[in-house]
């Protein structure tokens, strides 16, 4: 048998960007065998995320992260790759394409995916070395080298495209500024207010803006140094990235006579109008007067081309709506539809919260979202997009609606709509999750033919719901609808991890009431599925073992995270951080002598106050952690705990002995608690404070455990933390001596840390039980406070070794920290 | 993805009993920190000791099986060949690893 059957086509795609190789992967998917594919690339790479350039530049992401097809794929599914060699002439007579280095084939069908260049504007100086546009791995190696040597930077302009260029060579450690045209940044997306917040951050982040600013002339002569704007105003700059925009690349379609507006004219089967054997897609299209510069339309017409060529005529292309999310990290933007009102029949509800950086904009119109911007906080961005695309009458919430979905659908109350009835609603060709185009269709038909029973089975399989996560609750329904009551059983006690069925809770009580004493016989007698369990069940399991056997069961390093196996906090570089311990904040001449001592001699690159007033020390290499502690330890300091699941600081105010307001002795308070719990492992990790008075400067009321000190005696608070969820404490009770201050404090934490589960903060303990319950355990039940305050003291025992002091020493504990040298 | 670059000039690091079951040790070498791992079952297995997505040291994460989980933001790496679990994807480059006698031998590119 020949391999190549003389009956399939021969189909040639020039362009190996990202909408020819979506097509053909959606071709290979619906019709494996029908063509013989070959494929001309004028980039000498194979395919790659044109979209993650910028994370590229930011230096978020490396080349090799970004390549979609290897070059082995191309191989595997027996499609010929000619990369860095364009196709420069097409006979539509002959049906056969000819590339610059002078290849000749024929084809069957042709698919043209050219897509766009960079515009370029008639500014004299464009061309200088030293300017570039960013478009592609080319132009991000040159931004790249220009970083390296040099320092300042203009991007001409405030587009999505311009900004992420500015974003990414300010990342690189170049001055950057920025030209634009238009009077606010990202006008064709956000509105006048939410630009003029984006603007402001970004000049927060050092990026200075010139708007209102054409240019004129890019200046030099070897090479660029500045950029003249028509106002006078004069930049410097020895790099000038021209990201303003693009246009559909249409020169070779132009050659080959066929019918060219903006772009290569196509009907809704994504076909030539001149020629029905050639297709187009992607950026170099124009389809009823529309072009295209982001990917979701792409990915559209990737599957209804796909279909054409697979031969099903009846596939149409619709555009999509449309939404924008601008990539620079910590920056959210979120923007959809129209953005103002377009008469008075329009209504725009806007809400915004100045000192957070928050707002949002929502068009009306006839009870229905037809437009969103969202600045600060974008949570909801996918909420009201969704609602947008399905038309969703929003009258009964309207009052609510700008809140967002938390809000909006609990003010509903009864009314609120099933989610699952409306997912059902849909039909199998809706698409569920944007980011990876995973259609309804798909996702019930991997649960039916795979099986699949959980949220993360489903992502594994079909990709819905795992990248951004916001169509989560839509997956999460459609398995419900799926899979009926078998689905709810599973939610109501989510499994550990992929390890286990079992979740926390059974695994705890298993572990209680069998007297299971070990890792291993945890797995074996719970019949976990992965014969050693994996980075998120292990240090889970040694936490819950630990907890139970105190004094009895043997720590684990090895299923620790490496903070808590290495006793100093991991950094981005690999390099750790050392926190000493100072009691209730205290610190003494001999104590910071020794600190700067160490800071001089082991290089420590930057020495920093922390929230829970300690001192932190940065940029410590792993071989010298034991010889940092040994300095530490010689001037009587211990570890701070400051990487634990555990005891951390005990914060205090400095309380009656100086201040004219204090009411009580707060840091001995603190003191005296920090010397009771210090040591103490939990499921997460546990802060203290002591104020002593109410204007509570110590911040008692955001911590696990808050004390107050009042004339009368001490007020206690429980389940507080600061964090993406600011939780302030709940009260628990009043008391009278410092004796039962420590005594509700230590039946506090033993109830947490033996009944919250593994990476469970108390404030969302506290929240899941109540706060009643906790009242119930500690302060009305006195012999169950008694027990589990005793029960605490035993455990103790065991904890308040410092592990500082243990690896100094040298020994068998100490040789992890050391690196093994290679025998020459 | 890096192939195995077996240069056959072997260089001993040390004992087996040198590194922890289900842990790791750092060699130092001329091109970069190396990763040797022991597996619950005894494999020697190395690599580079930096993850392909953040340059984490993967020396310093949870074994389990034949793979480790990088400390710093939980990527899974098979250490037979050195890719990332689905869905991340990406490949750390592995150190040709032989043990003779309970010594741990490397292939050190020259």
């Amino acid at each position: 048998m020949n391999m190549i059957s003389p009956q399939r086509q021969r189909l040639i795609v020039i362009g190996n960007g990202m909408a020819g190789m979506r097509t053909v992967e959606e071709l290979l998917k619906r019709a494996p065998q029908r063509y013989d594919i070959t494929v001309f690339g004028a980039e000498p790479h194979p395919n790659y995320d044109r979209i993650a350039l910028s994370s590229v530049l930011a230096g978020e992401k490396t080349l090799e992260q970004i390549v979609i097809n290897s070059r082995d794929w191309y191989a595997e599914n027996g499609i010929r790759l000619i990369a860095g060699d364009p196709v420069v002439a097409v006979d539509r007579a002959l049906k056969t394409v000819t590339s610059a280095a002078g290849v000749t084939l024929g084809y069957d069908r042709l698919l043209i995916a050219t897509g766009s260049k960079p515009l370029a504007p008639p500014i004299p100086g464009l061309g200088l070395p030293g300017t570039c546009a960013f478009r592609d791995i080319n132009d991000v190696e040159l931004m790249l080298a220009a970083a390296r040597s040099h320092k300042r930077a203009v991007v001409i302009g405030g587009g999505l495209l311009g900004l992420e260029a500015a974003w990414g060579l300010k990342r690189r450690g170049m001055g950057v500024a920025l030209v634009h045209l238009m009077p606010t940044l990202m006008e064709r997306q956000l509105d006048t207010h939410a630009g003029m917040l984006l603007q402001r951050d970004l000049d927060k982040r050092g990026i200075a803006f010139f708007t209102n600013g054409q240019t004129e002339q890019i200046t030099g002569t070897d090479r660029a140094t500045g950029v003249k704007l028509a106002d006078g105003r004069e930049i410097e700059a020895d790099l000038v990235v021209v990201a303003i925009g693009i246009r559909p690349n249409v020169d070779l379609a132009r050659a080959m006579d066929l019918e060219v507006n903006r772009g290569i004219v196509v009907d809704d089967g994504l076909r030539t109008t001149e020629d029905a054997d050639i297709f187009a897609v992607g950026e170099c299209i124009e389809h009823r007067g529309q072009v295209f510069g982001l990917v979701a339309p792409i990915w559209e017409q990737a599957k209804v081309c796909a279909a054409q060529l697979a031969g099903e005529e009846e596939a149409v292309y619709v555009t999509p709506a449309l939404s924008t999310r601008l990539k620079i990290t910590g920056i959210d933007v979120f923007s959809a539809g129209a953005l103002a009102a377009a008469d008075e029949a329009d209504e725009e509800i806007t809400f915004a919260d100045a000192a957070r950086g928050v707002y949002r904009k929502l068009v009306l119109r006839e009870s229905r979202i037809v437009g969103a911007v969202m600045y600060g906080d974008v949570a909801d961005g996918g909420w009201y997009f969704q609602m947008l695309r399905e038309g969703t009458d929003v009258a009964a919430m309207r009052d609510t609606l700008i809140l967002g979905r938390a809000v909006a659908t609990a003010a509903l109350g009864a009314a609120a709509p099933d989610p699952n009835a409306a997912v059902a609603a849909l039909p199998d060709t809706a698409e569920i999750c944007g980011c990876n185009g995973v259609c309804k269709g798909a996702i019930t038909r991997a649960i039916a033919e795979k099986g699949l029973t959980t949220l993360e089975a489903v992502r594994a399989h079909t990709k819905a719901s795992a990248s951004c996560g916001s169509c989560t609750p839509q997956v999460e329904s459609l398995l419900a609808l799926s899979l009926g009551d078998g689905f709810q059983k599973a939610a109501g006690e989510k499994p550990m991890c992929k390890c286990t069925a079992h979740g926390h809770d059974a695994v705890r009580q298993a572990i209680r009431e069998q007297g299971i004493k070990s890792i291993p016989e945890v797995m074996r007698r719970l019949e976990w599925k992965t014969p050693e369990g994996c980075g998120s069940c292990r240090p889970a399991l040694n936490f819950y073992l630990l907890c139970e056997w105190p004094g009895e069961y043997v720590d684990d390093a090895q299923s620790r995270f490496v903070n808590e196996r290495m006793h100093a906090n991991i950094q981005k570089d690999g390099t750790y951080s050392v926190v000493p311990r100072m009691w209730g904040g205290l610190t003494n001449p001999k104590e910071l002598r020794a600190i700067a001592d160490v800071a001089e001699k082991y290089d420590v690159r930057e020495v920093k106050v922390t929230g829970g007033q300690r001192i932190d020390l940065f940029g410590v290499k792993r071989e010298d952690l034991p010889a940092v502690w040994r300095d530490l330890n010689a001037a009587g300091m211990v570890s701070g705990h400051a990487y634990a699941k555990g005891l951390r600081t005990v914060k205090t105010c400095v309380g009656s002995t100086w201040c004219r307001f204090g009411t009580q002795d707060s840091t001995g308070m603190g003191v005296a608690l920090e010397k009771m719990t210090w040591g103490s492992w939990h499921p997460h990790k546990v802060k203290l404070a002591v104020s002593g008075c109410p204007r509570n400067c110590a911040e008692a009321t955001i911590k696990d455990f808050g004390v107050v000190a009042v004339d009368s005696g001490w007020e206690l608070s429980v389940g507080g933390n600061g964090g993406i969820h600011v939780r302030a404490t709940d009260k628990l009770c009043k008391v009278e001596t410092e004796a039962e201050v420590l005594e509700y404090c230590g039946a506090f934490l033993q109830l947490y840390r033996e009944e919250a589960r593994y990476l469970e903060r108390t404030a969302p303990w506290v929240e899941r039980v109540g706060i009643d319950y906790v009242k119930r355990r500690i302060v009305e039940d006195a012999e169950g406070r008694r027990a589990l305050h005793a029960k605490f003291l035993h455990a103790q025992q065991f904890m308040q070794v410092d592990p500082w002091a243990e690896r100094a020493a040298g020994g068998a504990v100490a040789e992890p920290f050391k690196t093994l040298v290679a025998a020459e | 993805m890096d192939g195995m670059v077996v240069t056959g000039r072997w260089t001993e690091i040390g004992q087996v009993a040198d590194i922890p079951r289900q842990g790791a040790r750092v060699v130092a070498s001329r091109i970069g920190d190396i990763a040797v791992f022991r597996a619950l079952d005894d494999t020697v297995f190395a690599t580079l000791d930096r993850c392909p997505h953040k340059g984490g040291p993967l020396s310093q994460g949870i074994v389990h099986g034949h793979a480790v989980t990088c400390p710093l933001h939980n990527w899974v790496i098979d250490l037979r060949s050195g890719e990332a679990a689905a869905p991340d994807t990406g490949c750390v480059r592995r150190i040709p690893v032989r043990v003779e006698d309970g010594r741990v031998l490397l292939s050190l590119p020259v």
